[in-house]
């Protein structure tokens, strides 16, 4: 033992050992094979870690292969065109520079000289704030703004300055050419200089303006939701197909790749039997629930009140009115239009799900008893029989809970928002096997699907926070975060120069629309709605 | 440092085994690492907290700069990995591996207070196991052994130095 011991030893012990061990003829010889066995002794154990890495890499390997075998479902991005913006130049119009305007024209590449300031200064400070140059770095898409309109003197002059920026330049910039103003929406459809128009005025305004587009030959960009009343949807309907302009509606998580893939995974059969949808809303602050700040200079001196209130019922002045009209049914459809629609065409498009053939709903002011009309608390149910699902949607705009997209059927469900997961049920038959044997683990997703992991981000507010775990905001092209709007302006664009059908058209506004109004008459009448086809009519 | 290597077999053996162990654990990080190409180090860094985090969140800013401690932390667990299991640069790779541990331990402190949004898998206060695990690098940096292939290229070293003479 003491010689096994002292031959383990190492350094000075050896250095006194080996002269008694070395014939005199060969001193090195028998050092060095030693040392060489020594010094090779844990060569083995890289042998060892080859072998068991070699093993797990196959069997992930064979595991991932045989799920995607069986999934049919592949891991890479869908195919998408980053092309740039080609084609003749077109020329636009923008109604509306209250909340949503702006947040559009800088989509379309326009934003007030002040934001490039403050965004430019905003960089300089905190590294991670990627907005100034992800704005500079945004496709140019040819077009120039030529009229603008909006009912608020001083979001006017802004919008105005917005949309002669066509450098994207801060205040050292000059204006690239003359914006007129409009007073009304109509004067503003009726331009010969403009081919088409962005509308985001309050949503008692989409339908008029969009008629009075289409009846001029305009393409129309429209805000959801299409329609803030049920008779008027038909008339949309009607007078953008007779027209024949390219119309798009604006839910832009159609651009949302998560989306796209979940669309993919249906597609295959990866749910089996889809039988329940639910889609929520949970925000938790006053921006979330429409509070939004009113402009400190505004009065009825700066605010064409009675073009404002248009076709809704007559109010006096009133700025939060004004400022916060989706707190009312006056100018709004509340959470339903809002952000149920949104939610709803996700699932149109990725279930084509069309029009529910029943709809029911309730809810409450139980949180922001500020004067408003419409529920923070709301709940809606949609009944699909002839696709043995229901649809349920569940909001709140007092509680931040996380709730995410979850489209539930026999074999497995998914999660569908900024990332896809899907897992497979336990008690799925079309899985069984794959389960009892080991293959596939229930608790883990079979699918998972989380693009532009490797670019941090950086989103700034709660409302932010929300539309961008939901899709809504952003989304990725080859690895790179895009604007989800900017794509979607840019899709309606092409489809104008290219004579072709958006993916949000007038026959996908319609069935949100119409899903919407029945909807909100289940809430605002406490009784269950049909839908009838054939008459096409809510009974 | 006067150094004394006069260790028994056991010693020798499980000081052996300890730097084996540890080289597999970083030699693997680095293949998982190295071999998904949606893997970056982003997520990790943002989700630092404590007195350094400002620092770790600063390399996520530039791309360019976060590809390169991509770049750094796969090959240095690799490198290091092998080092330790091979015995070849034996103390410039505990070294290496000692500072790796650090930053990893600092960008992640298990200070009271603090909390991380990627949950650890057991539950520590102060000591966490990659300070066990930085200790245990600077135990075999303190306890140095003869066996790897630093020896046999130490003895050609030698060997030739003698047959010069």
């Amino acid at each position: 033992m003491e010689k096994k011991d002292k031959n383990m030893n190492s350094g000075e012990e050896l250095k006194n050992e080996t002269p008694r061990e070395e014939k005199p003829t060969n001193p090195d010889k028998k050092v060095k094979r030693r040392d060489v066995l020594k010094g090779l002794a844990t060569v083995p154990v890289l042998g060892i870690f080859a072998w068991g890495y070699y093993k797990k890499r196959h069997m992930d390997r064979v595991l991932k292969q045989m799920i995607r075998d069986e999934l049919g479902m592949e891991y890479a991005p869908p195919v998408m065109s980053t092309a740039p913006s080609s084609g003749r130049q077109l020329r636009l119009g923008v109604i509306g520079y209250g909340h949503r305007g702006p947040q559009l024209m800088k989509a379309a590449g326009f934003v007030h000289p002040s934001w490039i300031d403050a965004a430019r200064a905003a960089a300089e400070k905190n590294p991670m704030d990627k907005r100034y140059q992800e704005f500079m770095e945004q496709d140019d898409l040819n077009i120039v703004i030529n009229g603008i309109c909006d009912v608020f003197d001083i979001h006017a002059e802004e919008q105005m300055a917005a949309a002669a920026n066509l450098k994207r330049q801060g205040s050292e910039g000059k204006p690239a050419y003359p914006v007129k103003r409009y007073r009304t929406y109509k004067e503003l459809m009726a331009a010969d200089d403009i081919d088409a128009v962005i509308i985001a005025a309050p949503d008692h305004w989409h339908a008029p303006m969009t008629i009075e587009a289409a009846r001029n030959g305009k393409h129309v960009y429209c805000e959801k939701p299409m329609t803030w009343n049920l008779p008027e949807t038909y008339v949309v309907r009607d007078e953008v197909k007779k027209s024949g302009i390219v119309f798009q509606l604006g839910h832009q998580g159609r651009q949302t790749e998560s989306y796209i893939k979940a669309k993919e995974a249906i597609e295959k059969n990866l749910l089996g039997k889809v039988n329940l949808i639910e889609v929520t809303t949970n925000r938790n602050s006053p921006n979330g629930a429409w509070v939004y700040n009113i402009h400190p200079k505004a009065s009825p001196k700066n605010i064409d009140w009675k073009q404002f209130i248009g076709q809704a019922p007559w109010h006096d002045f009133d700025l939060k009115r004004f400022f916060r009209w989706r707190c009312w049914w006056d100018y709004s459809t509340g959470l339903s239009g809002d952000l149920f629609t949104h939610e709803y065409d996700a699932m149109n498009q990725i279930l084509g799900l069309g029009i529910p053939q029943y709809a029911s709903g309730s809810g409450g002011i139980y949180y922001f008893k500020d004067g408003r009309t419409v529920p923070d608390v709301q709940q809606e149910v949609f009944e699909y029989p002839d696709r043995n699902l229901s649809l349920l949607y569940s909001a709140t705009l007092a509680s931040d809970k996380d709730r995410g997209k979850v489209i539930m059927g026999h074999d497995g469900w998914m999660e569908v928002g900024r990332t896809l997961n899907i897992y497979a049920d336990r008690e799925s038959d079309r899985y069984r096997e794959l389960i009892k044997n080991g293959k596939i683990d229930p608790s883990l997703p079979i699918y998972s699907y989380s693009p532009g992991r490797k670019n941090p981000d950086a989103v700034t507010t709660a409302t932010e926070k929300y539309f961008a775990g939901r899709g809504l905001l952003y989304t990725y092209r080859e690895g790179k975060r895009v604007d989800t709007t900017h794509l979607h302006i840019k899709e309606w664009l092409e489809a104008i120069r290219k004579g072709t059908q958006p993916s949000c058209n007038i026959n996908r506004g319609f069935e949100e629309a119409i899903t919407n109004h029945m909807g909100v008459i289940a809430l605002r009448e406490g009784r269950r709605v049909e839908w009838d086809p054939d008459k096409e009519v809510i009974v | 440092m006067k150094r004394t290597c006069n260790y028994t077999i056991g010693q020798t053996t499980f000081l052996v085994i300890l730097r084996t162990l540890i080289g597999w654990h970083f030699l693997y990080e680095g293949m998982v690492k190295i071999t998904n190409p949606d893997w970056s180090s982003a997520g990790y860094l943002l989700d630092s907290r404590g007195f350094l985090s400002g620092f770790f969140h600063s390399l996520t800013y530039k791309a360019s700069v976060l590809h390169t401690v991509d770049f750094l932390n796969e090959w240095g667990l690799i490198l290091i990995g092998l080092g330790l299991i091979l015995g070849l640069f034996t103390r410039f790779s505990i070294f290496a591996g000692i500072l790796l541990l650090a930053l990893y331990y600092l960008s992640h402190p298990p200070f009271p207070g603090i909390s991380f949004s990627v949950p650890s898998e057991g539950s520590y206060l102060i000591v966490n196991k990659t300070l066990i695990e930085m200790t245990a690098l600077l135990v075999l940096y303190v306890f140095p052994t003869r066996i790897g292939l630093d020896a046999v290229f130490q003895v050609l070293w030698k060997s030739r130095k003698r047959a010069a003479k």
